[in-house]
């Protein structure tokens, strides 16, 4: 299916990229599969996107964890934790 | 209830005014205005500026906005924060919510800004004297959180 990936903050400034349309084989059915499908990728996807790194993750502009499913066209994004306010 | 996500900067006594204008139902205003400091973790800041996800942010301030309305008897609620480049001094967001009495909109203002602070996706980016870093979120904004556990009704009624 095809996706549409979304970075920010210093997770953007790490892989150099602001949002990047992708097709991701049939195993990739969670977020948490995207990440893992963005490491293989290596260099700084891999270093920026490990999973020690305590990031968090966004399905269709909604805060989400790595259990959630995707669909075709959805819009995955990946940031550090926030701080507003 | 108004969410808005904006460059310019606000004035809280022109939103309050609008906020509850002919609304003599209305007993207690409360207002949170988070602003700029010239320090962080010992290092003096320049400049800061503020990094949003647009079309997310918003929804994420309404949904912690009707979260607050769900568990406590609020008229309206306004939020306003600021994106872009800041400098120390200047305002960054605006809580404000309106209630018939006081215990209800000051814990609902609270609520709100803590939820904001762990919740809504702005990021900071920090010009110091060694360079740009950004802003690691703290663990006391999480540990914040823990303050909002679901209330039994009997002690609601206690607030007011």
């Amino acid at each position: 299916m095809k996706i549409q990936l979304r970075f920010f903050a210093s997770v953007r400034e790490a892989l150099g990229v602001t949002q990047e349309s992708v097709t991701v084989p049939e195993s990739v059915i969670t977020v948490g599969d995207v990440r893992a499908f963005l490491q293989q990728r290596g260099g700084v996807w891999a270093e920026a996107l490990a999973d020690k790194r305590s990031l968090r993750m966004a399905y269709d502009q909604e805060m989400t964890d790595a259990a959630a499913p995707i669909k075709d066209g959805g819009e995955v994004a990946f940031f550090p934790p926030v701080t507003g306010g | 209830m108004a969410i808005r996500v904006q460059t310019e900067d606000f004035d809280v006594s022109k939103e309050v005014a609008e906020l509850r204008a002919n609304s003599p139902q209305v007993g207690a205003v409360v207002t949170f205005i988070g602003t700029v400091r010239d320090m962080n973790d010992g290092s003096s800041v320049a400049e800061m500026e503020l990094e949003h996800y647009p079309g997310m942010t918003e929804k994420a301030l309404q949904n912690i906005v009707d979260q607050a309305k769900a568990r406590w008897p609020l008229f309206d609620a306004l939020v306003i924060h600021r994106v872009g480049p800041l400098l120390p001094l200047e305002q960054i967001v605006l809580v404000a919510v309106t209630s018939a009495h006081r215990g209800e909109a000051f814990a609902a203002c609270e609520f709100i800004i803590d939820y904001l602070k762990t919740d809504a996706p702005f990021w900071k980016k920090e010009q110091t004297p060694d360079g740009a870093r950004w802003v690691d979120a703290r663990s006391t904004d999480d540990t914040a959180l823990a303050k909002w556990a679901p209330v039994p009704n009997k002690d609601l009624d206690q607030l007011k």
